[in-house]
């Protein structure tokens, strides 16, 4: 089995690495890849990977992060995938990213694709775990949170909070993804026991939403008043394009 | 045709849930056509001592699912992520479907590759080699390793086999590796075994303190239950006692982490601030108590001799005989440091004397909170300050008045060189403040296995024990056994056979030639197994291995039999809270697998009365009205009886006329079949008569079980023990709950073992005049003693052992499951990350961990589920590839026999 993976791997590096030595430079490649990866944004990328454009802009394709992987976690997409073809991803529920703390594929990375700035494998982001409440079987009472105790991250990460279950006298120990700490290494996903994993690894944008800026939450935030107000002049009103004006103008007929 | 009101409202249930998980309608209409052919039954959980409660659905003879079952109050509906894979256990790809035996050329060869053989051919070579070691050695020549997770029925059934028919009190069970220490504790303390409350415990109580049971992973749904007490009751408060933080730590109130066997300290200091605060509950203690305590010197439980032993193990081997007592030893049991002292209580650990009130303050008087925080002081990183006020913290909460109070433990109190003692301390302590035996007041012993108390105590198959805690030993109860069992008098062997280790021991010994594996994995589970496992394949003995899957005790067979797994059968488990649960056979055993019943009822037939009763040896045996080292030849009472020296064990054991008539078919069974019964070919309720027989014991003797039929009952969820007019015992001891105790008693510490006891003081027996004891509770008073091996320059670290949530015990069923496999493929070494960079090494590594008696290699874990101190390392035993028990200590408990795993010294480097 193993010997057959090897070698299938060899193969599709190898060719891969020769398209790449022949299209590199070629535009049009470039432009094929960001084309498919807006078109397909699920994948999961190495640790350091930074935003999707900075990293398809970056990568050559050239392999060697996949075989630096001392895992065999990272892959390169073949043709046809939903990943950009030759790019390095993996599949969290197949094999997880167990960040190793030497990051030997950003070592191995030529080009900077893989960001030299992540300094702490904690720090990464390939992605963000995400709980499916309704098939989580910890979110229905049962004793599992196996994804809490084999996280890398475990209380920082992932964290159990105990509810009350109310239909009887247990507690429910309710798994929940941090996504300050959570790296998106999917170890979670690939062990979590229910048949269609309950916890996943996607893209944060995909699912993160974001409060307004204008609104801080009350507990959240630690705030006191201000003591030597400085007062001063709102620059950015101006009243040539106030609208009011225009609205109580027009059509004076009520 | 029409559609009815309930199927309306299920399809409109069925379409809004569709809905919000985005499945289409049709499909779910499918999935309950699919299902409408599903036949569902109510069973019990494989796996821990919590029992909870499953329903088992089957179709075309598979089961197809399980689900917790809503009514067991036990877990209503719930599960822990063992329970949810309960349905494919018996379904692992290696699964054992035909007899092997070892063979070559046609023959057994115990060097021979293992081989598919017929039951015929397996029972022949069984019995040859049987024969050859009983005739050469005796019934203690043979012997079988039993266990905590036999149904009620195994477990009598190879008792009874063991102990009526071949006449060898040779049979013990794993649960003597999980909770003996907590039966000494129970008999020594309250005179019968088994805890006083129920899980109900839990919701009445204002305190739970944790002493060495990682609940939260172990007994995952009772720590629901706590954890919803905790959310649910301002008052509420949880104490984790334990040598590392686990995940117990995360809601409890106070984290103490102490240094190994330290608990005997802490539970003196608690004593001790007890009686200094003047919080004795007098009038309780007067009436219900009396102060007891025994000898020091009774070594560690490992052999008396050297002989066997490696040359690195030989300074802990020696220790045995003589101690050289530290400063804290000293002072805990009032003598000098450095004496010496000879271990002259070995063979009698258990005796014990009572003392006086003035006594027992005296014992504990050492045990101030600056001695006993400076000795037990877990964690390096934490200061003495720190740790003095939880101390503290921990004596106010028991005292606290009006706060109720329980003490759970698991196997921290019980694998425990002195864990017996730390058991009766747990009482003492709890007796001394009057908060036993009370709806949330009480010291509750959390059980492992699913039956360890229904069946290994119960039953009693121990080494030592017969059905209802009567015991061999006991010539009147060793009179009732042979009369409810219709055997001559002095058929039963008055002396105790060999405990679990000591079997291993035997084993090398060469004085165990033949036995037979049941239910367990004791080449796994056995502490310093190299040596056993060298004695197995290498010396002159032949081992058979019952089996579902090839764990290590099957590889280490000579013959392998395939076994019937849990819903292959029927069966009954009794739980940690006296539950007495039963189940039908869902499903047929796979292939050529048979159940256990049938294993030992088809063996039985192999021998004659003439081959067992007549005049047997047993080296050692001494006892009144026997012979020195014989057991009678009872075949002429024997005669007398009605009894043929050619009638077949079977006939006179099992189907007899009390058995046989419980008829088959039974509508209990609700047309569920019978494997046993069918294998066996008999008109018999082969589980029904076992039970009824068994039952007889129990029955007016404190320990009554209900009649086998209500325990099928369609509403009944398990009763607790006793059962007395249909109706169960929530607390014993308690006259409100428990109608054993006697009226106007308040409380009854009923329990009828080892209640005359001699008096004297701290330091001995003074007046030998015995005094009777009826209705009372002993509260003992136990030194704290040092760790028989620590960590030295050479091996540096503490290791401990455990399970894990996700894995029972050796894993052969859930390493067969393959979620479960996947989530923990392999045991770490849980080590404090600052151990590993001193020893170079990081998260992942591959490190070698070696005592004085093996060596296993594994990967580093320096975060994730247990948090370790410097000093000390976690290992899980549940993987066969990380065969822990090679490094582990067999050092035992002296009194009740039950190893230590949670202590030894050893170093750990890198591969």
């Amino acid at each position: 089995m193993t010997t057959n993976r090897k070698s299938r791997r060899e193969f599709l590096l190898k060719t891969l690495q020769g398209s790449a030595l022949t299209a590199t430079g070629a535009l049009g490649w470039f432009y094929l890849i960001q084309q498919q990866a807006q078109a397909s944004p699920h994948a999961v990328r190495p640790p350091g990977a930074e935003s999707r454009e900075e990293f398809y802009a970056r990568c050559i394709k050239c392999g060697q992060c996949v075989q630096a992987c001392p895992f065999d976690t990272l892959d390169l997409a073949e043709a046809g995938s939903y990943v950009p073809v030759g790019t390095p991803y993996f599949v969290p529920r197949q094999t997880p990213c167990y960040l190793c703390p030497d990051i030997p594929c950003q070592e191995a990375c030529p080009t900077g694709a893989i960001s030299e700035t992540l300094e702490k494998i904690e720090d990464s982001r390939m992605g963000l775990a995400v709980i499916d409440i309704e098939n989580c079987l910890s979110w229905q009472g049962l004793r599992c949170e196996i994804c809490y105790r084999e996280c890398p991250l475990k209380d920082t990460a992932i964290s159990v909070e105990h509810q009350p279950r109310r239909l009887s006298k247990h507690a429910m120990l309710v798994p929940l993804v941090h996504s300050d700490a959570c790296t998106g290494c999917g170890i979670c996903e690939k062990v979590c026991p229910t048949q269609q994993a309950a916890i996943r690894i996607v893209p944060p944008e995909l699912v993160q939403g974001e409060i307004g800026e204008h609104y801080r939450l009350g507990w959240k935030s630690e705030t006191s008043i201000t003591q030597d107000f400085k007062s001063s002049t709102d620059q950015s009103a101006k009243d040539s394009e106030n609208p009011a004006l225009d609205y109580l103008n027009q059509d004076n007929e009520l | 045709m029409s559609i009815t009101r309930r199927e309306f409202l299920k399809s409109n249930i069925a379409a809004v849930t569709a809905t919000t998980v985005g499945i289409p309608v049709s499909q779910v209409v499918n999935a309950a056509e699919a299902e409408q052919d599903w036949q569902w039954d109510k069973s019990v959980c494989r796996f821990c001592g919590t029992g909870c409660g499953i329903m088992v659905a089957t179709k075309n003879g598979r089961i197809v699912a399980t689900k917790g079952d809503p009514d067991a109050p036990v877990n209503k509906g719930l599960n822990c992520i063992k329970g949810y894979f309960l349905g494919k256990i018996q379904y692992g790809k290696d699964r054992l479907t035909k007899p092997l035996m070892r063979m070559t050329d046609g023959q057994f060869d115990k060097k021979g590759n293992f081989q598919v053989v017929s039951w015929e051919r397996a029972f022949d070579e069984m019995e040859k080699q049987f024969r050859k070691a009983y005739g050469e050695k005796g019934p203690h020549g043979v012997s079988i390793f039993g266990s905590g997770q036999y149904t009620i029925q195994e477990g009598y059934a190879a008792a009874k086999l063991m102990k009526a028919g071949f006449r060898s009190n040779n049979i013990d069970p794993n649960a003597r590796h999980c909770m003996a220490s907590a039966v000494v504790g129970f008999i020594q303390t309250f005179g019968i075994d088994e805890p006083a409350g129920n899980y109900d415990d839990i919701e009445y109580t204002d305190t739970a303190v944790l002493w060495g049971a990682n609940m939260a992973e172990m007994h995952p749904i009772l720590w629901a239950r706590a954890s919803d007490r905790k959310l649910s009751h301002d008052k509420m408060k949880i104490v984790n006692l334990t040598t590392y933080s686990n995940m117990c730590s995360d809601i409890s109130d106070v984290e103490i982490i102490f240094k190994p066997n330290t608990d005997l300290a802490i539970q003196n200091y608690i004593a001790r601030e007890i009686i200094k605060r003047d919080a004795v509950d007098h009038d309780f203690v007067k009436k219900h108590c009396v102060f007891a305590t025994g000898p020091y010197d009774i070594g560690y439980g490992m052999r008396g001799t050297d002989k066997f032993a490696y040359a690195a193990e030989k300074d802990t081997q020696a220790k045995e005989r003589k101690v050289t007592l530290d400063a804290a030893e000293a002072i805990a049991q009032r003598r000098k440091p450095g004496e010496v002292v000879k271990q002259g209580n070995t063979k009698k650990p258990v005796k014990h004397w009572m003392i006086g009130f003035e006594d027992f303050k005296k014992g504990v008087e050492p045990y101030t909170l600056d001695f006993v925080a400076e000795l037990a002081k877990g964690d390096p990183d934490e200061s003495l300050a720190s740790f003095k006020k939880k101390l503290k913290q921990l004596a106010d909460l028991y005292i606290e008045k009006d706060r109720k109070v329980v003490s759970f433990w698991t196997m921290g109190f019980n694998q425990h060189q002195r864990g017996s003692w730390v058991n009766e301390q747990c009482y003492a302590n709890h007796l001394l403040l009057g908060k036993q035996s009370k709806p949330g007041d009480g010291a509750f012993s959390l059980t492992g296995q699913p039956s360890a108390c229904g069946t290994a105590r119960e039953v009693g198959t121990f080494a030592h024990r017969l059905p209802a805690d009567m015991v061999v030993m006991n010539p009147k109860h060793r009179a009732r056994s042979e009369k409810l069992w219709k055997l001559p008098a002095k058929t039963l062997n008055p002396k105790v056979g060999s405990h679990y280790t000591k079997l291993m021991r035997d084993l090398e010994d060469g004085k165990v030639k033949w036995a037979w594996i049941q239910v367990c994995n004791p080449f796994q589970n056995t502490a310093n197994a190299n040596h056993w496992i060298t004695a197995a394949r290498e010396m002159d003995n032949f081992i058979v291995c019952s089996e579902a899957y090839p764990g290590i005790s099957a590889k280490v067979a000579d013959l392998i039999l395939p076994v019937a797994m849990i819903y292959e059968k029927w069966g009954m488990y009794g739980n940690a809270e006296r539950r007495t649960q039963a189940w039908r056979e869902q499903v047929a055993p796979p292939g050529d697998a048979r159940t256990d019943v049938w294993t030992l009822l088809e063996f039985s037939k192999r021998f004659k009365l003439k081959d067992v009763w007549g005049e047997k040896k047993i080296p050692g045996l001494k006892s009144k009205g026997f012979k020195e080292g014989k057991l009678p030849d009872v075949l002429a009472d024997a005669g007398k009886m009605g009894y043929s020296p050619e009638d077949s064990l079977y006939k006179v054991l099992f189907e007899n006329d009390f058995t046989k008539q419980y008829k088959w078919p039974d509508a209990i069974a609700k047309g569920h079949a019978n494997s046993t019964v069918e294998d066996l070919g008999v008109d018999w309720f082969v589980e029904k008569g076992l039970f009824e027989e068994y039952a007889q014991f129990g029955r007016g003797h404190q320990h009554d079980l209900a009649q086998f039929d209500v325990y099928y009952d369609d509403k009944v969820r398990g009763l607790k023990w006793p059962v007395i007019d249909g109706k169960e015992t929530q607390w014993r001891f308690n006259e409100r709950w428990d109608p054993y105790c006697k009226a106007g008693s308040g409380f009854d510490f009923y329990g009828p073992a080892l209640k005359a006891l001699p008096s004297g003081d701290l330091d001995g027996v003074k007046n030998k005049n015995k005094t009777k004891l009826a209705g009372k509770a002993k509260i003992f008073f136990r030194p704290y003693a040092a760790p028989v091996e620590q960590p030295d320059t050479n091996y540096d670290m503490w290791m401990t052992t455990g399970r894990v949530l996700e894995h029972w015990h050796s894993g052969t069923m859930t390493r067969r499951v393959e979620e479960l496999h996947r989530a923990v493929p392999a045991a770490q070494i849980f080590m404090n990350p600052d151990d590993a960079d001193k020893r170079g090494l990081a998260r992942n590594d591959l490190a070698w961990v070696e005592s004085r008696r093996g060596k296993i290699k594994a990967r580093i874990e320096t975060q994730g589920r247990n948090r370790m101190p410097k000093g000390t390392i976690f290992v899980p035993w549940f993987d066969e590839g990380v065969f822990i028990n090679k490094v582990t200590l067999d050092a035992t408990c002296p009194m009740s026999k039950e190893t230590d795993f949670k202590k030894c010294a050893v170093k750990v480097y890198k591969v």
